[in-house]
């Protein structure tokens, strides 16, 4: 699957310019760099400190050694690639001094990944003629084009994801909420596309499963019953 | 009819997206999703709950933490 353009893609530099310019000191590419990626490279690295101040921190110290380290980049991962390298291995320092360890170890899929990411009570059980088919379907969600609901339903999502385990919510992160290609994340993390799958899977099903339970309730509630004003 | 279960179908749909099912199983998936309007829409649900985390806004960094940076990175290049 292709990965989504994000907003203001369209126009940003291609690398070899933008190294180009970071190399000559130019001001406006820097900021555009710094503008651009460190709300997500903040989410990453919350993923592996203990509070937002120790992420933010984290993306400061990434960007000075990116500051000092552009003379020697060499172009054999993208520019993004490259700085979230430093992210991750920043992050993950810090990390082991606020004893919050994320070993690569832990990045892998444990058992408790494997296993149904569906309700099995949501399935006709075995023995039935229809065994394993849906109990009853999933109820249809509002249209996407329900703008009044757009900042509750970040809300959930950022708290479903925010409730994930480590590892969930460092690929679905980089998957799905910076939407980097599966290549790109097995270069971030090591992580191979396979073990990527099942926690993301298992993490997009969680979240599903969020906005799911939350228009249960604002369907009857109150889109189905009385008028929003 | 096809051989896949809803149950299983579910425990599919990334792999599916990811474009990395084997072409056996890919018939499958598509045989099933065609004939039950269940797994079309826990596909399509899915599909929303991964464009919809494409759409959380990013933090923005703060304003003196901005500043320091534009300042590292002048005194760097001075």
């Amino acid at each position: 699957m292709e990965p989504e353009a994000r907003i203001g893609s369209a126009d940003f530099p291609p690398d070899e310019v933008l190294v180009a310019r970071l190399r000559d000191g130019d001001e406006a590419a820097f900021v555009l760099l710094v503008d651009t990626w460190s709300g997500g490279m903040g989410r990453l690295a919350r993923s592996f400190v203990a509070t937002n101040e120790s992420a933010a921190e984290v993306v400061q110290d990434t960007w000075l050694a990116v500051i000092r380290g552009i003379g020697s980049f060499e172009g054999r991962a993208s520019l993004k690639t490259w700085i979230y390298r430093i992210l991750v291995n920043t992050a993950k320092r810090r990390g082991v001094r606020e004893g919050r360890t994320v070993p690569m170890s832990s990045l892998l899929p444990t058992d408790e990944d494997y296993g149904p990411t569906v309700d099995p009570a949501r399935f006709l059980e075995a023995g039935h003629e229809w065994a394993g088919h849906w109990r009853e379907f999933p109820a249809a969600w509002p249209s996407p084009e329900h703008a009044a609901l757009s900042g509750e339903i970040h809300a959930q999502v950022s708290d479903a994801v925010a409730a994930l385990p480590d590892r969930q919510r460092i690929v679905i992160t980089l998957r799905d909420v910076e939407g980097y290609t599966s290549d790109e994340v097995r270069e971030i993390l090591d992580i191979s596309a396979a073990n990527q799958r099942v926690l993301l899977h298992r993490a997009r099903a969680s979240v599903r499963a969020r906005l799911e339970t939350y228009f249960a309730t604002v369907d009857t509630e109150r889109i189905g019953g009385e008028a929003v004003p | 009819m096809s051989d896949l279960d809803c149950n299983e179908f579910v425990e599919l749909v990334t792999t599916f997206l990811d474009g990395a099912l084997d072409d056996e199983t890919e018939r499958r998936f598509l045989d099933h999703l065609s004939a039950c309007d269940g797994c079309d829409t826990y596909l399509d649900q899915m599909r929303q709950t991964t464009k919809t985390l494409g759409t959380l806004p990013p933090e923005s960094l703060p304003d003196d933490a901005r500043d320091k940076l534009l300042d590292a990175f002048r005194d760097w290049n001075r």
